[in-house]
Order: C-alpha cells, then sequence, then structure tokens
C-alpha cells in the first residue's frame, strides 16, 4: 500500500491522543487547572490533529460529515462516530475537569471506554480487508490498541505503566510481522486464483493494461525492498520499545528522560506505521504480477 | 448488519470469454468514451500530453502468459471491471452510503454526490475495479452502463453495456446471472464459467469462461486419427502417375 | 435488509442531439460510425450496426477518434519553414501564398521535366485521386506506400489468382470449419477478422495460428505454429509435400479452374522452355484425355489429362500439374527435411497437413444452388472444401516474400479451396485476370499527361520501365531488372535514391501522409540525414518538399512547405471501387466521409486542396476549357467525375434519378443519398454468383453491370507462372530484354514459375554467430502507427515498448527484469528497455511497432515516455542490403516486387544492466509549431 503520510500521521497520532484521553479519563492524574489544560490540550490536539489529517488524503473533504451515516456497516463510519463521541464526551470531562475542578468519573470512564472503541474501530478499518492480508488479523486490532495504552501511559507520565505496556507493545509489534509476514500466503489468493488461469500452469504477466501507471499502481502496489524492510523494522523495535523501556526502568525518571522516551516512542511510531503501510500487500496487485516481485 | 440487500431480484452481469479475447482493448476505450460523458463525473486524464499521463479507466485488459514445464507457452488476454459481488465488501466499508448494491437488478454503483473520496472502498475490493478520479476526487467504477441497459432513448437492440456492443470479438456476453435461461448462465454452465479469487469471499457475479485447450500444449493423440488421411498412394496404388490416371478417370 | 434509500437514477438520460454516420480513419478498416453530437460537439463515437465492415462494432482506435479528433498536435494553417530542415521552425501562412510558392515550384518542373517531381503517398485512400492527379502533371514518379507495406502479398495473389487476401478477399467466415492464418498481428481488415474469428469460436471451428509471436489472434488461436521467421514458404511447400503424396488434392477444381493441365514446353535450353504451347489464336493448349489431342483449355466439354506428356516435333510438353508434382514430392520437401530450418517439429506439420485433408475431402459442403461456368458447364450445386487461409506481413514483408504468398495460395488452390463455399471468398472488384489489370507507364512528355497509369502489372520483359541504356525511369526503380514485379512501386527507395541521384536527381518532394522522416522508412536517422544533406553550394540535395498532415508529425519538420490536412471527421472522402472498397464477398460496397463537424482552423482536406492545386496548374481534367476550376472541391469530384462514362468514383446512386448502381451518369445529390443512406452504399450479388467468380456467369454478367468490367472476364488461376517464366528465360540469355550481368544469377534463382523457397537476402549476407536473432514488429492493436500517440487515450495504453525477448535468449544472457539491452544489426545500434516472453520463437525478439516518437513531435512533452523509452527497431534496418563489395547497391526487399524486406533483420544482444532511462539513439528535439497539449483533459465535462 502506499504509505500517505496523512494517513500514517492520522493513526498514529490519533492513536496517540485517545490513548492520552483513555488515561485522562481514568483520572490517572492528579493534576488541576494549567497542568489540566495542558495535558488536555496535547491529548485533543492529537486526536483532533490526527482526524484532521485523515481527511487531507479525501477526494470531497467538504462532505466528510456524509461519513457517519453508515455505522452499522461501515467501521470507518464507525470510527467518526466513536470519535466524535469520545471528543464531545471527553470535552465535557475535561471541562469540567478544568474550569470547574470537578471530576465526573462516569463521564471519564465513558469517555475513556470510547477512546478505545474509537481506536478499536481504526483498527478495524484496516483489519477487515481481506484485500490486504497482512492487516487482515487478529493482531491488527491487538496492536493498534496496545501502540494506545502504551502511548496514553507515556504521555499521562504513567512511567512504570508505561514501561511495562511499551515492552508488550514491542512484542504485539513483533508478533504483528511475524504473522504478517505469512498472511498473504494463508489467505490463499494468488495469480492463479486471481485470473483463474493457475490451472493451466504458471501464470505471470506479460504486458499491463497501461504503460504508465494508474490509481491502482500508486494507491495499492508500492513496494519496499526486503533489506530496507528489515533495517526499518529494527529502527522501528529499538524505537518504540528498547529506547523508551530501557530509559525509563534504568534512568532516573525525569521531564528529560520522558520526552526522549516519548520523542523516541514517536519516531518508532511512525517508522513503523510506515512500514505498516508500505509493507501491506494488496490482492489486487496480483494482477499486476507485483506478489512475484516481492516474493 | 449489511447495507447490502439480501438478494437482488435480478442479478445482472457479463460473462467475458477468455478463449475469445484477441486484447484488443476496444472496451477499454469505448467504456471511456461513453462513460466519461454519461453517468457521473468525466473520466479525467492527468497530465494528459506530458511525462505521465494518468487516466480514469473503468476497464481494463492485461496480459498474462501460462506456462508449464515442458510445453509450449501460452498468452491469454484478461479484462478486468467490476464483478458486480453478491457480497460486495465495497458496499459494506463504505462510510458514507455513496456505494450501494441495487436492489432490483444487483448493479453495485456509486452515488457521486455522496462519495467523499475516502478510498476505502478501493482498498476493499480484491479485483481493482475501482479508482478514484483525480480530477474530481470521487470514486469511479464499472456502472455495468446503467445509462444504456434501460436507456428508451437507445434502440432496444443497444441497450447493452458499451464494452460488449463495441467488443469486436464477441468475447463479452451481458445478461441476467438469476435466470438460469438466460445466454450469460447458459454459457457459463457450458463452459465452467469462472469466478475470481472466490476465497475472498465476494461471490462475484460476473463470469470468466476459460480459454479451450489448446492442441499444441493438451496433445491429444490427434496424429494416430489423422495419420490415415496422408497415407500415402505410391505404396498402395503403383505409383503417383497411375493413381492420376485413375482419379482423373474417376471424376 | 438494505437500510439504504437508492437514490432514484434517471436510467433514460438523452444520448445526444443528432447521430451523423460516417466512415472511421483511424486506421484503413474503414468501419462506419455513429458520430453522436451535442451541441454541436462530438459526444460519443460507436459503430455503425448497419455497416458491412464492421457491423456494429469498434476498435479502440475508433473510440478515441474523439481524442484525435480535439488532439493538440492538430496543424492550423499552411506552414513555411522559416529554420533549418528538421529544426521545426515555421512560420503560419495563408492558403494563397500556399498555392503561389507550390505552383512556383511546379510549373517549371512540368514544363521542362515532369519527372524531376516525385510524388508518393502514404496512407492514402484516394490513390484514385492522386495517381490521377499525378498521370495529369506527367511525371511517373508517383505510388502510394504499398512498395513497403505488402506489395508482396497483393501481387502474389494477383499473379496467382487474380485477388489477394488483404481486404481484398476473406475466408467464408460462416461456413469454414479450419482456419489458419499465418504472421498476422492486426492487418487492414481489423474488426472483420475480429469478428469473423469470434464467429469461428462460437461453432467450434478451430483456427491454427502460424506465426513467431503467440499474441492477439494468435493466443486465441486453438493451435500455435511458432515459426521461424522467413521459413514459412518451406513450411507450406512441406504441407503441399504431403498432400501431393496423399493424392489429397483436388483434381478435378485443378482440371477446370487452373493452368495445371496447361501444356509446358519442355525442351531443355529453348527459348521457349517453360511457356505454354498455344494455338494459332495464342490460347494455351491442354490434353484432351479422350482424344490425346491437345486442344484450347476453354473449349466446351473437354476433359483434361493433367498426367501425361504430349510429343511434337521431338519436343516434350508436359501439363504443369506434373512438373507440380515433381516439384514438391522431392525429399528436400518432406518435413522431417524442413522442420529444424523451420523451427516446427515434423510431426507438427504432418499433423496439419492431415487436419487440412481430412476437413477438405471429408468434410466437404455443398450449397444447393444450381450455377454455369464460363465453359457453359452447368452444375447443380455449389460444392466447399471448408478450410481457408489469411496471411499478410509476416510471410510478405521477407525478401522471398512474393514466392511465400504464391506457395501459400497454391496449397489453397491445390485443396480446391478458393471461391468456394466454406473456403476464400474475393470482395469485388476482384477477382480480375491479370490481363484486365493496366500495365505500368512512364513515357513523360513536358507540359503533357504521362501516357497511362503509373503502376500496373508486368507480363514479361518488354513491360518493364526502363530507357535504351537500361537506366531507371522511375525515381525507386520500380519495374526494373532489379524488382520486375515491383506493382506498387518501392516508396522506400525514393528518399534514398533522390538523395543519391540514382538514376536521377529530383527537384520537388511532395508526400502525403506519410511520416517518412521516422516510423515509415528503413534507416531512420540516415533518412533525417538525407532530407537536411545540402550540397557544396550549401542547398539542400533534395531541393523542395512539399508534405501534407493533420499533424505536427516527425515528417512535418523536414518540409519547406505544409499543407495541413483536416480530421477525419471534417472532411469529404470517398471510399471507392476505383481504389480499395469496402466490398464483402457476397456484395459490393463503398462508402464516404462528409464533415459532420466543420473543422475550426484554416485547414483544407488534402483532397480538395490537391484538386485546388491541379486547378492553378492548369492541369489536364482539372480546368474547363477557359482555363476556371473544373472542380471546386473533392465533394464535386466524387460527384461529377468520371472514370469511364458512366463509371465514377462512386458506384451508389448513380444517375439523375439515383437508382443507377455501378454505372450511371453523375447524380448531382450523390452525396447526399450517401448521407441518408448511412454513409455507405451496397448491392448484393445474386445467389447464383456468390461462389466460384471466376468462372461463374452469373457472377462475371453482375460484375459487368456494375462497371466492374466492361466484358465477363473469366480466367484460370495461374499456379504455374508463365509470366515469371519469361523472366527466367530473359536471365538465361533469352529474347530481346536482357537484364545486366550482376543480375542474372539472382534472376535465374528466384524467378522460378513455381514458388521456391531461398535464404532471406539479410541473413544470407551476415554472419549468423554473429547475428543469431531475428528481430520483428508487430502492429498493436490499440495504436496506429505514429498517429496514435497523441492520443490521449490510446498513449496511456502504448507509451513505450520493451524488446520482448524469448525465454532461450533472455537466459542464455542472463537478462533480468529491468534490464535494458543493446541491439545491434549490421547497420546500427539501438539501446532499449527488455521484457522476458516465452510464448516466442526461440531465437526471435521483438517489439510494438512505431511507438518511440522524436522529441518535440505530436505536441507531446519532451520528456513523454514515447520519447524517453520508446524506441523503433527502424534504426536497425537499411533500405540497402549490407554491402558486397561490388560497387552495387542492393536494395533490403524482395527481388520480384520490391517488397521492403523489414522482417529479414538479423541482430545480436547485449544485456545493459543499469539503463538510464533514455533509449538510444536520441535525437534532438524538434520544435513544435503547435505549441503543447494541455496538462489535463476532461473530456466529457462539456456534456453534463
Ligand atoms: N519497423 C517497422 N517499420 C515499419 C513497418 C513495420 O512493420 N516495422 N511497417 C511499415 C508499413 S507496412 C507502413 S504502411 C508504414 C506506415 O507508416 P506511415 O505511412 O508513415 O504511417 P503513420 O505513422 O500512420 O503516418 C502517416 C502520417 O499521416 C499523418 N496523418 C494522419 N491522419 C492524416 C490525415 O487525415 N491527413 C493527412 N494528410 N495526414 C494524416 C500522420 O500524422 C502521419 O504523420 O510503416 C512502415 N514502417
Ligand atoms: N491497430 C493497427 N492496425 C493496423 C495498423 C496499425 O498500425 N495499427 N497498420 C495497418 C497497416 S499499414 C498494415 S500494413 C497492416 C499490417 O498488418 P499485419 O500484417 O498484421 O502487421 P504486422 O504487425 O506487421 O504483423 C506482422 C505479423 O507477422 C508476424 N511475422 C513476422 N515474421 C513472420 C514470419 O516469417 N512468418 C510468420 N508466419 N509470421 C511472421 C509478426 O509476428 C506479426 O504478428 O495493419 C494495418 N492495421
Ligand atoms: S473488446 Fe473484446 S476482444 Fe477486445 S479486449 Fe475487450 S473483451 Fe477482449
Ligand atoms: S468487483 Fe470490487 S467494486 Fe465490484 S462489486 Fe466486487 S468488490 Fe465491489
Ligand atoms: S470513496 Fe466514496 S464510495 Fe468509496 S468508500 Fe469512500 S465514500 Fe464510499
Ligand atoms: S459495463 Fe459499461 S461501465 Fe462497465 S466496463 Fe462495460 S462499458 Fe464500462
Ligand atoms: S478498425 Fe478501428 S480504427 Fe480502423 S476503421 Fe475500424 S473502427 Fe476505425
Ligand atoms: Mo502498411
Amino acid at each position: 500500500m502506499h504509505p500517505a503520510p496523512s494517513v500514517i500521521l492520522f493513526t498514529s497520532l490519533s492513536g496517540l491522543g485517545f490513548g492520552l484521553l483513555l488515561f485522562l479519563g481514568l483520572g490517572v492524574l492528579d493534576v488541576s487547572g494549567w497542568v489540566a489544560f495542558a495535558f488536555c490540550f496535547v491529548a485533543f490536539g492529537l486526536s483532533v490533529g490526527g482526524l484532521m489529517a485523515s481527511t487531507f488524503h479525501l477526494g470531497n473533504p467538504q462532505r466528510a460529515m456524509k461519513a457517519f451515516k453508515q455505522w452499522r456497516s461501515s467501521w470507518l463510519s464507525r470510527e467518526g462516530v466513536a470519535a466524535v463521541a469520545a471528543l464531545t464526551v471527553m470535552g465535557a470531562y475535561c471541562a469540567a475537569w478544568i474550569f470547574l475542578n470537578m471530576r465526573i468519573a462516569a463521564l471519564g470512564f465513558l469517555g475513556a471506554l470510547l477512546c478505545l472503541a474509537t481506536v478499536f474501530c481504526t483498527a478495524m478499518i484496516y483489519a477487515q480487508l481481506k484485500t490486504i492480508p497482512r492487516w487482515n488479523q487478529a493482531m491488527t486490532p491487538v496492536m493498534f490498541l496496545s501502540f494506545m495504552f502504551a502511548g496514553g501511559a507515556l504521555l499521562s507520565a504513567q512511567l512504570s505503566l508505561a514501561a511495562v505496556l511499551l515492552a508488550i507493545t514491542t512484542i504485539v509489534q513483533l508478533l504483528h510481522w511475524m504473522l504478517g509476514d505469512r498472511r498473504f500466503g494463508e489467505a490463499g489468493s494468488d495469480i492463479g486464483t486471481a485470473t483463474g488461469l493457475g490451472g493451466l500452469g504458471k501464470v505471470r504477466l506479460l504486458e499491463s493494461p497501461h504503460s504508465g501507471t494508474n490509481y491502482l499502481l500508486s494507491e495499492f502496489c508500492h513496494t519496499v525492498g526486503r533489506k530496507h524492510a528489515q533495517k526499518l523494522r529494527g529502527i522501528g523495535i529499538v524505537a518504540i520499545g528498547v529506547v523508551p523501556v530501557a530509559l525509563l526502568t534504568f534512568a532516573p525518571h525525569s521531564h528529560a528522560t520522558a520526552a526522549i522516551a516519548v520523542l523516541s516512542h514517536l519516531i518508532g511510531l511512525l517508522s513503523t506505521r510506515w512500514l505498516f503501510f508500505a509493507e501491506a500487500e494488496h490482492v489486487v496487485g496480483l494482477y499486476y504480477d507485483k506478489h512475484r516481485h516481492a516474493a | 448488519m449489511t447495507t447490502l440487500p439480501q438478494s437482488t431480484e435480478r442479478r445482472l452481469g457479463l460473462a467475458i470469454d477468455l478463449d475469445i479475447c484477441v486484447g484488443c482493448h476496444a472496451c477499454v476505450i469505448n467504456c471511456k468514451e461513453w462513460n466519461t460523458s454519461n453517468y457521473g463525473a468525466p473520466l479525467s486524464d492527468m497530465d494528459a500530453y506530458g511525462a505521465n499521463p494518468v487516466g480514469t479507466f473503468l476497464n481494463r485488459i492485461h496480459t498474462f502468459e501460462v506456462k508449464s514445464e515442458g510445453c509450449n507457452a501460452q498468452t491469454v488476454h484478461f479484462p478486468r471491471s467490476c464483478l458486480h459481488c453478491e457480497d460486495a465488501p465495497c458496499v459494506t466499508v463504505c462510510p458514507t452510503g455513496a456505494s450501494y448494491k441495487r436492489q432490483e437488478d444487483g448493479i453495485v454503483l456509486v452515488n457521486e454526490s455522496d462519495c467523499i473520496g475516502c478510498g476505502l472502498c478501493a482498498w476493499s475490493c480484491p479485483y481493482g475495479a475501482r479508482e478514484i478520479d483525480r480530477a474530481e476526487g470521487v470514486m469511479k467504477k464499472c456502472t455495468l452502463c446503467i445509462d444504456r441497459i434501460y436507456n428508451d432513448n437507445i434502440p432496444q437492440e443497444d441497450r447493452m453495456p458499451a464494452c460488449v456492443r463495441t467488443c469486436p470479438a464477441g468475447a463479452r456476453h451481458f445478461g441476467d446471472f438469476a435466470d438460469p435461461e438466460s445466454n450469460v448462465s447458459k454459457l457459463s454452465a457450458e463452459r465452467g464459467g469462472m469466478e475470481l479469487m472466490p476465497e475472498q469471499g465476494t461471490k462475484p457475479v460476473n463470469r470468466y469462461l476459460p480459454p479451450r485447450p489448446k492442441a499444441d500444449i493438451a496433445t491429444d493423440g490427434d496424429i494416430d486419427v489423422l495419420a490415415p488421411f496422408l497415407a500415402p498412394i505410391e505404396e498402395k496404388q503403383g505409383g503417383f502417375i497411375s493413381w492420376l490416371d485413375k482419379a482423373l478417370e474417376a471424376i | 435488509m438494505n437500510d439504504m434509500k437508492q437514490p432514484k437514477l434517471d436510467t433514460s438520460p438523452k444520448v445526444s442531439d443528432e447521430i451523423r454516420k460516417t466512415t472511421c480513419y483511424m486506421c484503413a478498416c474503414r468501419c462506419g460510425i455513429n458520430v453522436h453530437l451535442q451541441d454541436g460537439k462530438v459526444k460519443y463515437i460507436e459503430g455503425n450496426r448497419d455497416h458491412p465492415i464492421n457491423r456494429g462494432v469498434l476498435c479502440a482506435k475508433g473510440s478515441a477518434g474523439i481524442m484525435q479528433h480535439y488532439a493538440p498536435s492538430r496543424l492550423r494553417a499552411p506552414l513555411k519553414r522559416v529554420g533549418e530542415r528538421g529544426s521545426g521552425e515555421f512560420e503560419e501562412i495563408s492558403w494563397d501564398e500556399a498555392f503561389e510558392i507550390a505552383c512556383g515550384w511546379l510549373k517549371p518542373v512540368r514544363e521542362k521535366d515532369p519527372s524531376k517531381l516525385a510524388f508518393f503517398t502514404g496512407r492514402d485512400q484516394s490513390q484514385s485521386l492522386t495517381n490521377w492527379w499525378a498521370q495529369n502533371f506527367g511525371t511517373p514518379n508517383y505510388a502510394a506506400h504499398g512498395g513497403f507495406c505488402s506489395v508482396n502479398m497483393a501481387a502474389g495473389g494477383i499473379y496467382t489468382m487474380g485477388g489477394a487476401f488483404w481486404e481484398f478477399g476473406a475466408p467464408d467466415w460462416e461456413r469454414t470449419k479450419l482456419f489458419m492464418i499465418f504472421g498476422v498481428a492486426e492487418d487492414h481488415d481489423s474488426n472483420p477478422i475480429k469478428i469473423g474469428l469470434g464467429r469461428l469460436k462460437a461453432r467450434g471451428a478451430k483456427i491454427i495460428g502460424v506465426n513467431p509471436i503467440r499474441s492477439g489472434y494468435n493466443s486465441v488461436a486453438d493451435e500455435w505454429v511458432g515459426i521461424t521467421p522467413g521459413t514459412d514458404g518451406l513450411f507450406i511447400l512441406a504441407m503441399i509435400h504431403e498432400l501431393l503424396k496423399a493424392g489429397k488434392v483436388d483434381l478435378d477444381y485443378l482440371r477446370r479452374y487452373t493452368n495445371m493441365p496447361f501444356l509446358v514446353n519442355c525442351e531443355k535450353g529453348s527459348p521457349e522452355n517453360g511457356l505454354f504451347l498455344r494455338d494459332g489464336d495464342g490460347k494455351p493448349q491442354i490434353l484432351d484425355r479422350t482424344t490425346g489431342k491437345p486442344v484450347a483449355f476453354d473449349e466446351a466439354g473437354v476433359k483434361a489429362d493433367m498426367g501425361k506428356d504430349y510429343v511434337a516435333n521431338g519436343i516434350t510438353y508436359r501439363p504443369a500439374f506434373m512438373l507440380l508434382a515433381e516439384k514438391y514430392m522431392a525429399v528436400e520437401y518432406a518435413p522431417d527435411a524442413v522442420a529444424d530450418r523451420c523451427g516446427i517439429p515434423a510431426e507438427q506439420i504432418r499433423k496439419i497437413a492431415a487436419q487440412l485433408a481430412r476437413i477438405a475431402f471429408e468434410q466437404e459442403i455443398t450449397i444447393n444452388q444450381p450455377w454455369t461456368d464460363f465453359r457453359g458447364q452447368k452444375h447443380d450445386k455449389m460444392i466447399g472444401r471448408p478450410v481457408s487461409f489469411h496471411a499478410m506481413r509476416g510471410i510478405s514483408a521477407h525478401s522471398n516474400g512474393f514466392q511465400t504468398c504464391r506457395a501459400l495460395h497454391i496449397l489453397q488452390i491445390l485443396l480446391g479451396s478458393v471461391e468456394c463455399p466454406g473456403g476464400f471468398r474475393f470482395k469485388p472488384p476482384y477477382p480480375k485476370p491479370l490481363s484486365a489489370h493496366p500495365k505500368p507507364h512512364a513515357i513523360v512528355t513536358p507540359n503533357s499527361p504521362l501516357n497511362g497509369p503509373h503502376l500496373g502489372f508486368v507480363q514479361g520483359p518488354e513491360d518493364l520501365l526502363l530507357h535504351d541504356d537500361g537506366s531507371a525511369k522511375r525515381i525507386d526503380k520500380a519495374f526494373t531488372w532489379e524488382n520486375p514485379m515491383s506493382s506498387h512501386g518501392l516508396m522506400h527507395m525514393v528518399i534514398s535514391n533522390a538523395h543519391a541521384g540514382d538514376p536521377y536527381k529530383i527537384d520537388v518532394l511532395f508526400m502525403y501522409m506519410a511520416n517518412m522522416a521516422w516510423n515509415s522508412s528503413m534507416n531512420t536517422s540516415g533518412t533525417m540525414k538525407m532530407l537536411t544533406d545540402k550540397d557544396k553550394n550549401g542547398d539542400y540535395v533534395i531541393p523542395k518538399i512539399i508534405y501534407s498532415d493533420s499533424y505536427s508529425s516527425e515528417m512535418v519538420a523536414f518540409a519547406d512547405l505544409i499543407l495541413p490536412d483536416t480530421t477525419y471527421l471534417e472532411r469529404h472522402d470517398c471510399i471507392s471501387l476505383l481504389d480499395r472498397p469496402i466490398c464483402e464477398a457476397d456484395a459490393a460496397a463503398d462508402s464516404i466521409r462528409w464533415p459532420v463537424v466543420e473543422p475550426d482552423r484554416d485547414v483544407r482536406g488534402f483532397q480538395s486542396a490537391l484538386i485546388q492545386l491541379g486547378a492553378k496548374l492548369g492541369l489536364p481534367d482539372m480546368v474547363n476549357e477557359d482555363g476556371s476550376a473544373k472542380y471546386a472541391d473533392y465533394a464535386d469530384y466524387i460527384q461529377n467525375h468520371e472514370r469511364r462514362p458512366g463509371v465514377g468514383p462512386l458506384a451508389g446512386f448513380r444517375g439523375k434519378d439515383g437508382k443507377g448502381k455501378g454505372r450511371g451518369e453523375p447524380n448531382p445529390n450523390q452525396i447526399q443519398a450517401y448521407i441518408d443512406n448511412g454513409g455507405f452504399w451496397i448491392d448484393h450479388i445474386p445467389d447464383e454468383g456468390l461462389f466460384f467468380k471466376p468462372w461463374n456467369n452469373a457472377y462475371q454478367d453482375w460484375a459487368v453491370e456494375r462497371g466492374i468490367y466492361d466484358s465477363p472476364q473469366p480466367f484460370v488461376f495461374d499456379v504455374y507462372s508463365e509470366i515469371i517464366q519469361k523472366f527466367r528465360l530473359a536471365a538465361q540469355g533469352h529474347g530481346e530484354h536482357q537484364p545486366p550481368e550482376h543480375l542474372r544469377e539472382r534472376l535465374q534463382n528466384v524467378m522460378d514459375p513455381l514458388p521456391i523457397w531461398y535464404e532471406p537476402f539479410e541473413e544470407a549476407a551476415v554472419d549468423k554467430d554473429e547475428y543469431p536473432i531475428h528481430a520483428l514488429t508487430q502492429r498493436p492493436m490499440a495504436m496506429y502507427h505514429s498517429w496514435g500517440t497523441q492520443n490521449a487515450w490510446l498513449r496511456q495504453i502504448h507509451g513505450t515498448n520493451p524488446l520482448y525477448i524469448s525465454g532461450k535468449i533472455w537466459e542464455s544472457h542472463g537478462f533480468a527484469e529491468g534490464d535494458w539491452a543493446w541491439v545491434t544489426s549490421t547497420h546500427g545500434k539501438i539501446k532499449v528497455p527488455v521484457v522476458r516472453m516465452d510464448a516466442l520463437n526461440a531465437d526471435t525478439v521483438w517489439t510494438w511497432n512505431a511507438i518511440g516518437k522524436r522529441k518535440g513531435a505530436w505536441a507531446l512533452d519532451e520528456t513523454a515516455p514515447e520519447a524517453k523509452k520508446g524506441f523503433l527497431l527502424n534504426h536497425l534496418i537499411h533500405e540497402l542490403l549490407p554491402s558486397k563489395d561490388d560497387g552495387m547497391r542492393w536494395t533490403n526487399s524482395d527481388p520480384i516486387t520490391g517488397q521492403a524486406a523489414w522482417f529479414d533483420l538479423r541482430v545480436k544482444i547485449e544485456r545493459v544492466a543499469e539503463g538510464d532511462g533514455q533509449s538510444q539513439p536520441e535525437h534532438p528535439p524538434q520544435k513544435s509549431p503547435v505549441g503543447r497539449g494541455p496538462q489535463n483533459v476532461k473530456y466529457g465535462e462539456d456534456f453534463k
């Protein structure tokens, strides 16, 4: 898949934002006033900013409001509904917290739940796609949620918890890759089933329908070199987990260590998210014999 | 929960004959030509005369080569467009409801005025049947020429998709797969019409008729049957001249 | 449960304001089209269901006609060159000025020496007009592009059976059971062939494709014969060998309808050797089985013998059939003897021959339709042999192509499958005996017309166009000993000969619709040099060049004066029975184009411009007695010109009442009648005349009524070619017309009255170990030569062309995906991207034709993929053979017809792991006289 910056930013930032909101909703932070405002500001900035980024890849963003209609079948629609609900509830919760210094716990729990639901929906947008076997696995929502929890814990300064969650996330990410690497094969689609010609022999593309590119090729047939991907995976793991966990476990807790941990995690998150898209092979690539090159 | 109709009254679609398709791209261009000035936004071409022309098409022709060890290789032209799936994931993923499958005939369409151009339906389609129009930002796909097949302004005999009407080789057939007596159902039954990527669970309506076996690949031991036709005359009839003489006499 | 309310759709939108029916011209197939107009603009083009050619279907190019019509590369006004030739620098001028310049150049030429004008037309569909114009001008130097295209096919057919494949005949699609197609990628008859293949498939008939490349038609064929290029002749003769040995030939057919029973003089060394025994009237003699005496072949009731010699005055005369049988039954033509050379297993050759035998003779079909033959014999039914054949440039664009085409026709004839139900059928005006075709003419008189038509069919050495000193009368050296039967001229030699001043220098080169500076010439870089070359005075070696094109092609940049044509939707045209009509095997038909939209630029239909130029030059037949123009424009000419009394460009709706068919005086409403009839006219042949046309009285009478002949012209097929033998006799020293010494041996070898196979010339000349690979091109179905490139839709399909390499070569050279290669011939070197293909003859590489473009042409961006990655094989092909150190220029052509031997090319290949993305050779850009195209196109927007 084409790793579009808007989608990478959207999933990464909104995941972090909703993660932070979730922790805020659970009331783990014993702060108030300006400090509370700062946390809320960051949380909303990330989640809303992420959502905004996601509209950049829309062909007709002015119609975005129409996207709430199909919540009964569409994960994207559900995500929108959940996000709005989460933001509304958490908005009320945060307003009360900041301005009235009131912590309405029930509202907070509800908000947290909605944040969780939002990120779950986001994950399901990808996980539901049979066409992209790497995403089409149970580990995809697990991974999104782990990132959400770990990021939320980290940003809400729950550093010890964060260390544990980051470690889990790292393992989940590794598992996602491990299982993901096998998914295309397991899904059972190949150039033979795509064309129905598999029974006649080994099928390969001789001539593309067009000599240049098209929407399908640029959107779905991005390929990354295996070496390049391996390198990025290494960097990703070190940055999302190894460095932050090490810092949080072995370095004295301070704003500085926290900031470095956050930064490292963010870099890791963005790079693994880039890979999440870049490494994902869409079955439509079979018609262009792209799997042959990738394999 | 789904926004797909549980069943449709008719199942309109195409039966595409891979044994006949010569790969001429006639259907591709006539489809573009019809659709650019009919249903929905025009099908644009970006950088049309430049280094990297990219346009929207609803139908594409691939050419594959198939080979098994020790045999001649074979080439197959392969038209690819929307299969109007019964379990169309492109419909269920759509957040706006712009994508829908028609109750009456099963045609999968995009209501462009509702489409936000999120691309998710294209992500969910295994067959690459959807392309976003870059000028308009809306999703485009095969409409099964909905504005032709019922069009009272078109003579009855031409109420069929543009690609079917134009195909010089007659490789494309249009009809109702729900009717076992229809041309497409019969063809599909006779020729073993194939579903593409059944493992994707989309239940496509369109069928592909497979290439017939090739005599130079799947040899049928013909030569024994055929050998008598070349039995030399000289041996049995005492030479060419005497054969000729007798044969001329017999006329 | 459907929770969505479906939007209400208008499923009956208005399609258009109006449909105008005309004829497509995105290629030479000439399909009928319905042009839908809305608000005066072309909205949609579809096939015309009633049209005999395409029956409603339309190919990719046809549908893309809209984009052609709106192409940014369209020329806008006449152009005068202001920069150097080749630069593309022009200034727009008025038509008056353009005519003034042209007249200023042409008048003196006509007054002094009309042969100083060479007028050659390319993909011309108005040859009956252009050659009439050239005749009236008086130059001998006229031809269209047939010589480099497929004259072998045309001449091979006409010299053998009075008609050819191409679009002049077709298999009986309705009845044939086995169809063999040789060397065809697309052909002129593109839609009819596709429709036909579809019909065969629907009926379960078998299709065999003979082609080194398994693509297109060959990929749907039920059996593929991946032949080695240039060896079809051998393959065909091996099948003939098998059929003869098994006695599977149609003796009755051969005896009645061919010259197989003709008695041939077998006296060695005699000037009559190989010629027919004739009676006092000059009629060929056959041996009557009943009397044992020679009689005229066409005598009523005669039963010919084909197996006995006749001896008179000590001279043995042998029936031609015996000569044929002796020749082809020899072991050198046995499948086992040719298999390796052809790259076809002997078993496959035998199997195919057996299938031909089985279907032709065991599955014969009958139509209960009585008919009468030219000898007066009545037949109560029509018997058919349902095997049929088609072939095109794959067999004809080789230096042994003429004899190969003849061999194929002879195979058809031996099977009795020409003009019978289920076989191959001619389309009117064919068949036509050789004697009914004109001979070539070249007598030049200043200020006067030529003494007759330029092109034609020689019947012996006496018809060659040579001066007394043996030099050629024509600039292209057509009809000389180098290529005596070059019925279509040699367009590919014009620039090269004019540049060399061999046989003489010319003053004006006038070309129409031929991209000679690029894809239609061999040796493209060399041709560009010749066109720009200057003599020591600084003048161009080819002094003046006039060119007509509709678009900013490569050739435009090399002309001094451009006459801009319209697009095909903006002009009158006529697809005439006098030219290459659109007939069907069971009907005569012709058609028109008419301006369904008016041009919005200062351009003029070339034919109109030519007629107007002719009038300004005062050419006979183009001016009235008072010197005024006889025809205002082409439309006027189409309606009012008469070639013979009552016979004009259009055959339909003739006479004042519009009822005349084929004959009748001019009808002032004729064009309107065509428009009202959907753009075409069709007239069916009566049932009795539908088959056996060359011998069928009912057909012959119908053809006379329709003006196709002036009297019945029955004839028998020239399986044995006496005309060719006459040239061979000359080569042996007989007769007063003698070839130059250096050509004697070659003529002796190739001028065989019964087809032979010989190694293609380039192959024979090069070191085969050094150049082991055959290199070919094919027409892509969705692109027409160079002119599809400017098409915003088609160029997305074929914007680049890789070189396809056989699996064997791919592996032996260690190629990997994404590689490029240097490809080298004895003449040149190109660098190109490569792709592997296994369904390909093991010793062959190929690419799509004419995709590569010169930078700056066609209003494309200079970085267009066509100019960066796209390439031409033409850089590797030379119009001359590798030099033989004898000081002679040996053309790379068929030695009999002069057909350009495009497909004889031999190359070697070298892997280039890192391509820089630019194919080689790279030519400097030309300036575009029409600017660049728009960035984005949203065709269709205007109709919302
Ligand atoms: N390597 C290789 N080269 C080949 C061949 C091959 O097989 N291999 N084939 C050869 C053969 S058979 C042929 S016929 C030639 C074809 O080659 P060309 O005859 O050169 O054909 P086109 O490229 O179609 O170009 C003809 C010109 O006509 C112009 N034109 C198009 N429409 C109109 C119109 O309406 N009016 C006017 N006045 N001009 C118009 C186009 O712009 C173009 O410049 O190529 C030959 N070249
Ligand atoms: N779409 C489209 N249609 C066209 C044209 C076009 O440019 N585009 N051009 C038109 C013109 S000008 C012409 S002349 C016709 C030409 O029509 P075709 O004759 O069909 O043209 P080519 O593409 O030259 O195809 C030659 C075929 O012969 C095969 N071949 C080469 N060598 C041999 C051989 O030795 N033996 C055999 N058996 N096969 C061989 C090649 O693989 C190729 O398939 O097409 C006309 N129609
Ligand atoms: S028009 Fe017909 S033959 Fe041509 S590519 Fe399309 S389906 Fe195949
Ligand atoms: S082919 Fe693709 S676009 Fe068409 S219905 Fe099926 S999933 Fe949807
Ligand atoms: S691109 Fe349009 S049709 Fe497709 S899912 Fe998004 S809104 Fe629906
Ligand atoms: S049915 Fe209509 S829209 Fe669909 S591919 Fe054919 S022409 Fe295009
Ligand atoms: S074959 Fe195609 S381009 Fe040629 S005349 Fe017919 S429709 Fe036009
Ligand atoms: Mo040609």
